[in-house]
């Protein structure tokens, strides 16, 4: 067995031996934790350096509740007693850390935490670096009690930064001082604001002095040298922009980065592209740092490790303002043609934004995403070339522009499909102003799109359907040939049923309305309503938090916007029709417009009706789930790819809660989220339900509690329905399950002599109270299992009635809020047939059916 | 009260190093040291998607690579990969240092230190570790102090 630490008779290396197989081999939610806490609590009450340093080591290494519950009172003792040793200080403070990252209620502050900032003065540099660790984890969740901290660091880096080479001896690594404390005080100063002047004073001679430092000529050549000099000159920058209040200190952080843009090493280069990243955001040193430009564009194109690439094109997009906008677009989009395709979305989604922003002519901004268009069609996703159409809409003064170039951009023999849905779109509302010049005239307009319809997927051929209406509004000349169209057999009789939809109603549409109804139905799309762009939000997710962008709304919302100009009219993309919000949000929207970009998934009918969203059918699954839940309350009661449903719910008499959990397993937000409980005729006079509704944005990772009050009225057989949408990315989401609240539910277990339960049982003789079914054992039949089945049904489990002990008898009480039944079972296994004979009496038919065929399939 | 919501990496709050790695080209893995709470399969996962990130990398790259929602700090010693996986935020010099750190303690440890060396004492390097790394974070950096320590603890057995 184990070599446990703590038997009498040890030796040093089986209790070596026997921590380290605790540390590597046993996980934290293993029993023999247990018989190990006591070993440790020996050892560490040893009072020898060793036995205690191995204890911490290994209460750091396994970390668990347990040992967090047994010692996390004991080691902050230990940090702040004077006669601990410096090495088990070390280790104590890393171990307090552990323990306090994954059990913060069991380490509340106290007296130590004045005495740990202490230590950032002690002798010892190994138990400075440990608490420094330790105080700057705890400092995050207990800002003011560590305060203190911030001028101890900061004269202590000062001491280390200034030192001579000789004084640190044992800390000195290749001629740099305490490099890794160094580090380590830098990260505790950025968890805190700018200090007051007086210690500000110092910190900035300090930061001073490291810059400097980079200037002079190296001690050594040796890499380990520059390396361990940089990271400490890497993080003092790091500093410098968090604190963001010293022109002066930036300026310089930025020229020394723009030195190691052209270093030789990649490292150095790779990192300066990273760190001038956060300083482009900074108002003090925007334009230092944008005289860099060439040499990052030069980056981009000749840099070999595609990373580096990623972080120049990260530079770009930071320092781009109106000064450089149109430069940088251009540079983006050159190398969006050879860009590594993981990376394409990202760069497309920056150019869009950055054409957006920057745009002082809207041609341009409309050539630049056509651009895109060309160049990585795939990856424009439908935030991207919804805006462009948006803005298209919004800006009369491009509307002939847009449709001129998209007309020229459709002649190419082979072009992307999402140009064929941009240019449909557009065509159809504003191809009338370059319908005067014969080379784009109406009928030559339509031919081009027409020629690329077989191309196109249902989605794009939906919306050309729309543009085709649309022409025939506009140019009625075209009217007999769209037609003609229209009445194919292939549209009519489209297998796919928006598009056979759309035919037959554009079809009817053209033919029976008088032109007057007709303009009015497809009159022009009119402006949308200025909102958040999508595209901004789609690339936060991408980045993830604390990236340029969010440091970007941040520096936009301190200083006016310095580049002037008016801001284009964001707008919101496209969101599924739901049965009572308006078509694309548009608030007081005229009569009826037609043909919105098709979201996909929604349905034309949603135009013109009012009824619900189709509720999709139960899910795969739903049956054998909806099963497991008879007998326990809590769980995962569906999962797919993008989402998780959890349960947890309590029952008591007639009333119950359930907890419903929703997952978003993905990094990207639900939106539009909606579940809707769903209580068929039947069920409903008999099952209460209440809930409020759930926030309609589930963010990427994320999960939300939906809670539903339950109230059983009377007895009932069926189940409600849960029925969950969504809109996931670009598509639509349908989910239904059945929702475990069964009859059982409010079942409450009655124990009773066995006298009682015969007498009951012969009072429940006539044919309607007793149901009785004789099935296969779909489980193996165990005793215990089944017994704790039975008891999770609701029932009691009740011994010595039945003369045969391999029987099963239970008894309970169904409470609804009218009235109480009184409930009997008898549960007859045969293990030789592996079949059971289950019998249900109760004082009403449809209850002792109910039950029975529950608890029948439980077996 | 939440439900597990599958096999995402969970971040710990202000945890700085997730796991150290030491790989062979070939892949097989001579040290582990976890500092986060794995699976058994999320670590295989883990060790087979490092050992395919840096083995393809060359002189070219850098020697810091994201993974995940981390990164990576890496360096070849001969036929050795010292990986160190930390936040996005920490400092990629000073712990590509600190891995230097520990090869040079562990060189002056077995003296002139090869692979074997880890495959055969292996108890030995977890000791070695576990004096300059602890809870995820950097706990020792003084070689000398280190060394007096390992020499201690060797002495007693």
């Amino acid at each position: 067995m184990v070599p446990v630490p703590g038997r009498l008779k040890r030796s040093q290396t089986s209790q070596l031996k026997g921590y380290l197989f605790i540390s590597v081999l046993v996980n934290s939610n293993s029993e023999l934790i247990r018989l190990i806490n006591n070993a440790i609590k020996n050892d560490l009450a040893s009072r020898n350096p060793t036995f205690m340093g191995l204890a911490l080591h290994c209460i750091a290494n396994v970390g668990s509740r347990e040992m967090a519950e047994a010692f996390a009172g004991e080691i902050p003792k230990i940090l702040v007693a004077g006669d601990t040793m410096d090495s088990v200080k070390q280790s104590a403070a890393l171990c307090l850390l552990r323990l306090y990252r994954t059990s913060p209620d069991l380490v509340p502050m106290g007296d130590w935490t004045s005495r740990v900032v202490h230590l950032l003065n002690d002798q010892h540099l190994g138990v400075v670096t440990a608490a420094t660790s330790l105080i700057s984890t705890l400092a995050q969740k207990n800002p003011e009690e560590f305060k203190t901290s911030v001028s101890l660091a900061a004269s202590r880096l000062s001491r280390i930064v200034t030192s001579a080479s000789t004084d640190l001896q044992d800390y000195t690594y290749y001629f740099v001082p305490a490099p890794w404390l160094s580090v380590k005080l830098l990260r505790l100063l950025q968890c805190y604001p700018p200090p007051d002047p007086a210690v500000r004073g110092r910190l900035t001679e300090c930061l001073e002095t490291v810059l400097n430092k980079a200037q002079e000529p190296p001690k050594s050549k040796k890499v380990q040298h520059s390396n361990a000099k940089n990271a400490v000159l890497f993080e003092a920058i790091s500093l410098i922009i968090h604190h963001d209040s010293e022109p002066n200190l930036l300026v310089r952080a930025c020229n020394q980065l723009g030195q190691f843009l052209q270093h030789r090493e990649t490292n150095l280069r790779y990192l300066a592209l990273e760190s001038m990243c956060t300083l482009a955001s900074s108002e003090f040193s925007h334009e230092a740092v944008k005289t860099h430009i060439e040499t990052v564009i030069n980056a981009l194109k000749t840099e070999r490790d595609v990373s580096v690439r990623q972080r120049a094109v990260d530079l770009l997009y930071a320092m781009c303002d109106r000064s450089n906008a149109q430069q940088i677009v251009a540079e983006m989009l050159s190398y969006l043609e050879t860009a590594d395709y993981s990376i394409r979305e990202e760069i497309v989604l920056k150019v869009a934004i950055l054409a957006e922003k920057y745009a002082v002519d809207y041609t341009w901004y409309v050539d630049t995403i056509l651009n895109l268009i060309r160049i990585a069609g795939d990856y424009v996703s439908e935030e991207v070339w919804y805006r462009v159409i948006q803005i298209v809409i919004n800006r009369d003064d491009v509307q002939g522009y847009a449709a001129k170039t998209v007309f020229e951009a459709l002649q190419a023999p082979a072009c992307h499909e999402n140009l064929v849905k941009v240019g449909g779109y557009i065509l159809g509302e504003f191809g009338n102003l370059i319908a005067g010049d014969p080379r784009s005239s109406p009928l030559i307009q339509f031919n081009l799109l027409h020629s690329k319809f077989h191309l196109c997927s249902v989605a794009t051929r939906a919306l050309l359907l729309s543009t085709y209406i649309k022409f025939i509004n506009l140019f009625p000349e075209t009217k007999a040939t769209i037609q003609g169209v229209l009445r194919a057999g292939s549209q009519l009789r489209n297998a796919d049923v928006e598009l056979q939809q759309r035919a037959v109603e554009y079809l009817r549409l053209s033919t029976v309305a008088s032109t007057d109804i007709l303009a009015t139905v497809l009159e022009e799309m009119p402006p949308f309503p200025e909102r958040e762009s999508s595209i901004l939000a789609k690339l936060k997710k991408k980045k993830g938090p604390n990236t340029v962008t969010d440091l970007e709304e941040a520096k936009r919302e301190r200083s006016a916007d310095v580049n002037g100009g008016p801001e284009p009219a964001p707008a919101s993309a496209v969101s599924t029709p739901s049965p009572s919000a308006d078509l694309l949000g548009l608030g007081a929207a005229p009569p009826a417009p037609a043909g919105p970009p098709p979201s996909s998934g929604g349905l034309l009918v949603d135009v013109f009706s009012d009824s619900p969203s189709a509720v999709a059918p139960l899910a795969p699954g739903s049956e054998d789930n909806f099963a497991r839940f008879v007998c326990k309350n809590n769980g995962v009661l569906f999962e797919n790819q993008l989402l998780q449903i959890g349960l947890k719910s309590e029952f008591r008499q007639n009333l119950g809660r359930m907890f419903i959990f929703y997952g978003n397993k993905t990094s990207t937000q639900f939106l539009s989220f909606t579940p809707t409980l769903i209580c068929s005729d039947d069920l409903q006079p008999n099952l209460s339900l209440q809930t409020k509704p759930v926030d309609p944005t589930v963010d990427g990772g994320a999960q939300v509690q939906q809670v539903v009050n339950i109230e059983c009225v009377s007895d009932f057989t069926e189940a409600p329905v849960l029925n969950i949408q969504f809109r996931y990315g670009g598509t639509f989401q349908n989910v239904s399950v059945k929702l475990p609240i069964t009859l059982n539910k409010f079942f409450q277990p009655t124990e009773m002599a066995s006298q009682d339960f015969f007498q009951r049982w012969k009072q429940l003789s006539s044919p309607q109270q007793e149901v009785q079914n004789i099935f296969k054992a779909k489980h193996p039949m165990d005793t215990e299992i089944t017994k704790a089945k039975i008891i999770g049904f609701g029932s009691a489990l009740l011994e010595d009635v039945d003369p045969n002990p391999a029987n099963f008898v239970g008894a309970g009480i169904i409470h609804t809020r009218t009235t109480q039944i009184g409930c009997l079972l008898r549960l007859e296994p045969n293990l030789q047939a592996q079949m059971y004979r289950l019998t249900l009496r109760t004082s009403k038919e449809a209850v002792s059916r109910r039950l029975c065929a529950l608890l029948s399939e439980q077996f | 009260m939440g439900l597990n919501l599958g096999k995402c990496l969970k971040v710990g709050e202000g945890l700085e190093i997730r796991f150290i790695l030491i790989q062979n080209r070939a892949g097989k893995t001579r040290l582990a040291k976890w500092y986060m709470q794995f699976d058994d399969d999320e670590k295989q996962k883990l060790i087979e998607e490092v050992h395919a990130v840096v083995t393809v990398r060359d002189a070219k790259h850098t020697n810091f690579v994201e993974f995940r929602n981390f990164k990576i700090i890496y360096r070849r010693y001969a036929g050795l990969y010292f990986c160190i996986c930390v936040d996005v935020n920490d400092n990629n010099l000073a712990y590509l240092e600190a891995i230097h750190n520990f090869v040079e303690v562990l060189n002056e440890y077995f003296h002139n230190v090869c692979e074997l060396d880890l495959v055969f004492n292996f108890y030995k390097v977890y000791t070695v570790v576990d004096e300059m790394f602890l809870a995820g974070e950097i706990r020792e950096t003084s070689q000398t102090k280190v060394l007096k320590q390992l020499l201690m603890l060797q002495s007693l057995e």
